[in-house]
């Protein structure tokens, strides 16, 4: 049995220029890629580097003109197996505003096992399951336009949820979130993963987001450029800067530590693992 | 004093049956050339805040005053062509068919001789980092941080004495944000120009700016020196927000080594700091 929900192979995209005076862009260039069922994968990487195309290769909004993608074996560039690909692999997108379409949450939560032709007594128990696993069943008639913009993402994923989906692409889902919300999110995609082994692929431009990720791919100019544990990753600090991007505050400070010809022999992540380190320096020091 | 906020209240749907009280007794006065961050979860009361600067909410109790006009007063054009604000996303508002028509737009509604307009235009372009040659491109076809800028570009180019920023680095990347925030402080350095800048990055805001007012449930929690306001991160954390993760670790290192100064913000303020604490012990 094949493990990789996603199979990206020789992968090229191109958006056509649209008059004589642009050229085509080059989205994503030779990509190869692969993904486990129950991996946790960040994607990073700047404007314009070809991260939201990569991801919406991979439930069939885009179509690769060269190469291919196989989602659970089947390809997304033949039409009879969009809709199973969709309800394999839900996406959430940026703007909470801007996927939310019903006047009560659990209308809206409803909205995608409806059009699945689910029975209405399944959904009825769908839409209160994922409510409860999001950890919202008490803003179930609530009307969603009025609730806190962590509060909208988490419809968001409830909707997904309730279509039963193996995987959840966010596409910088948090990124108009507040530290609150960030993190209500965040929690929320480490259980669904964690008890629920669903995928997950969230793209984002938070480094303390990116080192929660069980895998952590950097895309730039159309390619993956790094691809790793996010320990890995994050101790190539001036390679990761090159590509405009950013670590950990604790781990940037470290890196300028050890610039300074400090013995350090790891880079730290969280703020405990850095105490640690300070603290068998010293001891051995002193 | 350029801003002066007296016993503001704001109320919005006031009298209404779904009537929310946003803001209750704010009292602050910001002096010019202050570069100033405001933090506070959503619905803290940052954004109808910020709208009372340039009287786009009006108190509905207290008073407004900035650089001398009371924002209740009727005619506020003076006001709004001291008082610029960039909201959220500005670049959704984009309208014009060039980058340079966009740009004008608001110099020609105040008036402003044809020869001032394209000084300013090409002005407040390069106070933002953009290159003459997008002048007569559509800002629809122009990259994500572009357009950005362009709207940043827009408000600029009125020469605001008080320039406000919603979250003017939503959504972009390090680089990108990193850029923006440059071309802020160049802004405030070289014109003397009073920054008010709202944003969830304790982090940006920790480095950028020299006084921190942290708003809750709509009135002021906090209102103090930035190396000051993260002393304390339990009263952060209790009304949902936090500290730099630097600030965590120099607390913590205040165990192994009790003179560290605690207060260091950045990166490379921290190092210094480290080293020092170091040495000390080798010697």
């Amino acid at each position: 049995m094949n493990s990789n929900i996603f199979d990206v192979s020789d992968v090229n995209f191109l958006y056509a220029a649209y008059d004589n005076n642009s050229q085509d862009v080059h989205a994503l260039k030779d990509i190869n890629i692969k993904i486990q069922k129950g991996d946790f994968v960040v994607i990073l990487g700047r404007n314009g580097s070809g991260k939201s195309t990569l991801s919406r290769l991979l439930n069939a909004l885009l179509i690769p003109q060269t190469g291919k993608v196989l989602v659970m074996g089947m390809d997304t560039a033949d039409e009879n197996n969009t809709w199973s690909i969709r309800s394999t692999a839900g996406m959430v997108f940026q703007n909470p505003d801007n996927q939310i379409i019903a006047t009560t949450v659990e209308e809206d939560v409803a909205f995608g096992p409806e059009n699945l032709g689910v029975e209405p007594g399944e959904i009825r128990k769908r839409v209160d399951d994922a409510l409860a696993t999001v950890g919202i069943s008490h803003l179930k008639e609530n009307a969603p336009h009025l609730l806190s913009g962590g509060q909208k993402q988490r419809v968001a994923i409830a909707g997904i949820l309730a279509m039963k989906p193996q995987c959840i692409i966010l596409d910088e889902a948090t990124s108009m979130l507040d530290p609150v919300g960030r993190k209500e999110v965040m929690s929320i995609l480490r259980k669904l993963n964690e008890e629920e082994s669903i995928t997950i692929v969230h793209i984002t431009h938070h480094m303390d987001e990116a080192a929660l990720a069980k895998r952590l791919i950097i895309v730039d100019n159309g390619k993956i450029v790094l691809d790793g544990k996010p320990r890995e990753v994050f101790s190539k600090v001036s390679i990761l800067k090159s590509f405009g991007l950013d670590v950990p505050q604790v781990t940037d400070l470290f890196y300028s530590l050890k610039q300074q010809g400090i013995d350090i022999k790891k880079l730290p992540l969280t703020v405990e693992e850095a105490f640690e380190i300070i603290d068998d320096l010293q001891k051995h020091t002193s | 004093m350029p801003i002066k906020i007296e016993n503001l209240y704001y109320t919005y749907m006031n009298g209404g049956p779904f009537k929310k009280d946003a803001l209750h007794d704010i009292n602050l006065e910001i002096a010019d050339g202050e570069f100033i961050g405001i933090i506070g979860h959503t619905g803290s009361g940052k954004s109808t805040l910020i709208q009372h600067l340039n009287g786009i909410l009006k108190p509905t109790k207290g008073n407004v005053i900035i650089n001398n006009i009371n924002t209740m007063q009727k005619n506020l054009k003076e006001l709004r062509s001291q008082v610029g604000i960039v909201f959220q996303y500005p670049e959704h508002q984009l309208f014009e068919e060039t980058v340079k028509k966009d740009i004008s737009f608001g110099l020609i509604n105040q008036g402003l001789s044809q020869e001032e307009i394209d000084k300013r235009v090409i002005s407040s372009l390069e106070s933002v980092g953009l290159s003459d040659r997008i002048l007569d491109k559509s800002p629809f076809e122009l990259s994500g941080g572009q357009k950005r800028r362009t709207a940043i570009a827009g408000v600029v180019a009125m020469m605001p004495r008080i320039l406000v920023l919603d979250e003017p680095t939503a959504g972009l990347d390090p680089k990108g944000r990193d850029e923006i925030f440059g071309y802020i402080s160049k802004l405030h350095e070289d014109f003397n120009m009073t920054v008010i800048l709202v944003s969830h990055s304790m982090e940006d805001i920790a480095k950028l700016t020299d006084r921190v007012i942290v708003m809750n449930e709509g009135t002021v929690f906090m209102d103090k020196p930035s190396s000051e306001v993260y002393a304390d991160p339990k009263a952060l954390e209790g009304i949902g927000l936090s500290a730099p993760q630097i600030t965590y670790l120099m607390k913590r290192l205040k165990t192994i080594f009790p003179e560290i100064n605690e207060k260091v913000l950045t990166v490379e303020a921290a190092s210094e700091e480290l080293i020092k604490q170091l040495n000390k012990r080798v010697h």
